[in-house]
């Protein structure tokens, strides 16, 4: 992964000496309510139902051990022993004081961490495939062009204060595992007909109160540009992009009423006079490329046999290395996702044991690095098959070797009602209720590859329109009440779910998800999955179903 | 009155007149609307001449009289509009402004560092120390 130098470690030491200082000045009443607002945001800092919440930038999904160890101290130091995955691969606390948060930045610069620019109207952390680097599908490995876009925007002077925040992820595969075409800039690696490689640029996708797929508005990048380009794009939304009205201000709105072409030109025009003076020489690439440098590998990793034996005399082992485990590009090693969806606990949420035995796992068996999951979960990206019956069962001690990855049960869930300020309606709740309505695993696994994506209010914090079931709480008149879509998804098949109908109130939205699942066994043709069938029969057998008593 | 010049703190030798006052002698600053209307006369002016520039205001409409002007002023309705960070990089870096950009009106004491990074070099807050302060925030960066 990418190791600091001297100038990182230096700037991240004096945004934690800033905001100190701003913090001071505000609790001294030197500073506007409105002016720190936005200068907390910018530091990660919300104020939420309890209080102030902390979202912790982690660069394009990686972390180390010792990182992993601070987060696990934040979390029993600082906060209530926890600490939450999000669906941009960041983490978040819910339980601090506001006066401790620059110390709790502190900490986290101590280890090469930070929260800059993880909240306001400004550009977030870029995301990445949790697999990158070792996934078989790989045009290029994205993590060396993820950590030049991070450089670039942090702190960055000009775009600080943008009309709106803006989100930017790299996929490096064939298949998009980044939800790309979900974001204010999605980029592909790809290769033209010259066998060169270079982006894709996909701009103005989005998903909140108006979920739009991202459209190509340069079908082949060269690489020394990425970042003229991104700068032009940048430019002309800072300029243009809507003030007037927050729920208008996303790029994807200036895209849609400007209209692509013109848009396009606009971009054109002014990348054409600066991507002489911005071009990225190869130097700099090949530099950044080293921090990404494979592992050493085993080479005889593959010639193990016990990993095979294991899988027929351990039918728990074997089943969780088919749903929890994917194959990597050195034959001998997978890549294991610890599934942070056990039953007992929200979705996303780790305490502070776990995190530390996930940093000693990680060190033992995965080279002391881990990626977070945009879906809310952990991967450990090179695991020797020979260690994987061990890795299980220790996994297992620690309630994250639920073997339900990509399963229903994996469902994307925001905070809801129980922690954030925004949220309409409960959503831990209704997860938990759906855990347990699914808890024959064979049931669960015969239904094979379900997203479900459920968000506690319309800003859609987890992606509930591009869920193959997605579910919206609402407020109706002060109760609880959900909205379920069916057909979405952020894959390369991406598509906007389709609202089945009316909401429903909160104890008929497990029931109602329980009657979806029963109407796809019936429909579903020989290995068709839930989203194919969807696809095939529409949303009518479903509708009829789940109001068949309304 | 003090502003914060090239980070110093300095006298102001600027007048900023609305568009319905008389013009003054020494150097004055008028918005955009009056130069556009007034260009002739004005152009006449003893003193040094300034524009005032809001947001919204197109720098390329502007880009053939800058030789014309020792200041410019961005002017803040709203600190969280970022339009003159992006006005401030073209003066400078596109059309070569030499003068004085100066950054008027509402903005945060911690905008300053990053305005002086696009070209931003005089500053006329209302919090004077605070903002003076904060110019010296960062020793490093990327872009």
């Amino acid at each position: 992964m990418y190791q600091y130098n001297h100038n990182d470690q230096i700037l991240i030491e004096e945004r934690v000496a800033q905001f100190r200082r701003q913090t001071e000045q505000f609790l001294r009443g030197e500073i506007s309510d409105d002016g720190y607002r936005n200068l907390r945001l910018r530091n990660g800092v919300y104020i939420q139902t309890h209080g102030p919440m902390l979202r912790v930038a982690i660069p394009y999904g990686i972390l180390n051990a010792k990182q992993l160890h601070k987060l696990a101290h934040i979390a029993r130091t600082y906060d209530k022993n926890f600490c939450h995955v999000t669906t941009r691969q960041n983490v978040q606390y819910n339980w601090l004081k506001l006066e401790q948060i620059p110390d709790v930045l502190a900490e986290l610069a101590e280890v090469q961490m930070h929260a800059i620019q993880t909240s306001g109207n400004c550009m977030r952390n870029t995301t990445t495939d949790h697999l990158a680097g070792v996934c078989i599908d790989e045009i290029e490995d994205p993590r060396s062009y993820c950590e030049l876009i991070r450089q670039w925007t942090t702190l960055h002077p000009e775009f600080d204060w943008l009309p709106r925040k803006f989100k930017i992820a790299v996929s490096g595969s064939r298949d998009d595992r980044a939800a790309t075409q979900f974001h204010d800039i999605g980029l592909h690696l790809v290769e033209n007909e010259n066998g060169e490689v270079g982006f894709k640029v996909l701009v103005g996708g989005g998903l909140g109160r108006t979920p739009i797929i991202g459209q190509v508005i340069k079908p082949f990048l060269e690489k020394k540009h990425l970042l003229s380009y991104l700068e032009a794009i940048l430019r002309i939304y800072n300029l243009f992009g809507r003030r007037d009205n927050k729920y208008k201000a996303r790029i994807k709105i200036l895209v849609k009423e400007t209209g692509l072409e013109k848009f396009t030109e606009m971009v054109e025009q002014e990348w054409a006079q600066i991507k002489d003076n911005l071009e990225i020489t190869p130097e700099r690439f090949a530099a950044l490329k080293l921090h990404f440098a494979p592992f050493d590998y085993d080479k005889k990793a593959a010639e193990n046999i016990t990993f095979g034996q294991y899988q027929k005399e351990n039918k728990a082992f074997a089943t969780w290395v088919q749903h929890n485990t994917v194959e990597h590009k050195i034959a001998g090693y997978r890549a294991v996702f610890l599934s942070i969806k056990h039953p007992d606990s929200p979705p996303g949420d780790l305490t502070a044991q776990q995190l530390d035995t996930i940093a000693d796992l990680a060190d033992r068996y995965s080279f002391g690095e881990v990626r977070t999951t945009h879906r809310q979960n952990i991967v450990f990206a090179d695991v020797k098959q020979a260690d994987l019956f061990q890795l299980w069962q220790l996994l297992d001690l620690a309630n994250l070797a639920t073997p339900n990855i990509d399963t229903a049960t994996d469902m994307i869930c925001c905070p809801g009602l129980d922690f954030c300020s925004l949220a309409n309606a409960g959503s831990i709740g209704i997860a938990k209720e759906i855990n347990e309505l699914l808890d024959d695993m064979d049931y669960l696994h015969d239904l094979g590859e379900i997203k479900i994506n459920m968000s506690g209010c319309m800003n859609g914090c987890a992606h509930q329109s591009v869920g193959h079931i997605g579910i919206l709480g609402v407020d109706k008149k002060g109760t609880e009440w959900y909205q379920i879509t069916l057909g979405g998804s952020s894959d390369n098949d991406a598509a906007i779910g389709e609202r089945l109908g009316a909401a429903v109130a909160k104890h008929e939205i497990a029931p109602a998800i329980d009657t979806i699942l029963k109407v796809y066994v019936e429909q579903r043709q020989e290995d068709e999955t839930f989203l194919e069938t969807v696809n095939r029969v529409g949303l009518e057998p479903f509708k009829e179903k789940v109001y068949a008593n309304h | 009155m003090q502003i914060i010049k090239n980070k110093q703190l300095i006298e102001n030798h600027w007048t900023y007149l609305e568009d319905d006052a008389p013009v003054i002698s020494g150097n004055i600053c008028v918005s955009l609307a009056r130069w556009q209307k007034e260009k002739a006369q004005l152009s006449q002016h003893a003193g040094n001449l300034g524009v005032r520039l809001c947001c919204t205001d197109d720098i390329a409409a502007l880009c053939s009289d800058l030789g014309l002007f020792a200041l410019i002023e961005l002017y803040f309705d709203d600190f969280m509009d970022g339009r003159s960070f992006t006005q401030a990089y073209l003066l400078r870096n596109r059309y070569r402004f030499q003068g004085e950009i100066r950054a008027v009106g509402n903005y945060l004491a911690d905008q300053a560092f990053q305005l002086s990074r696009v070209g931003v070099n005089a500053f006329a807050p209302e919090n004077l120390q605070q903002t003076f302060a904060t110019l010296d925030d960062f020793t490093v960066f990327y872009q």
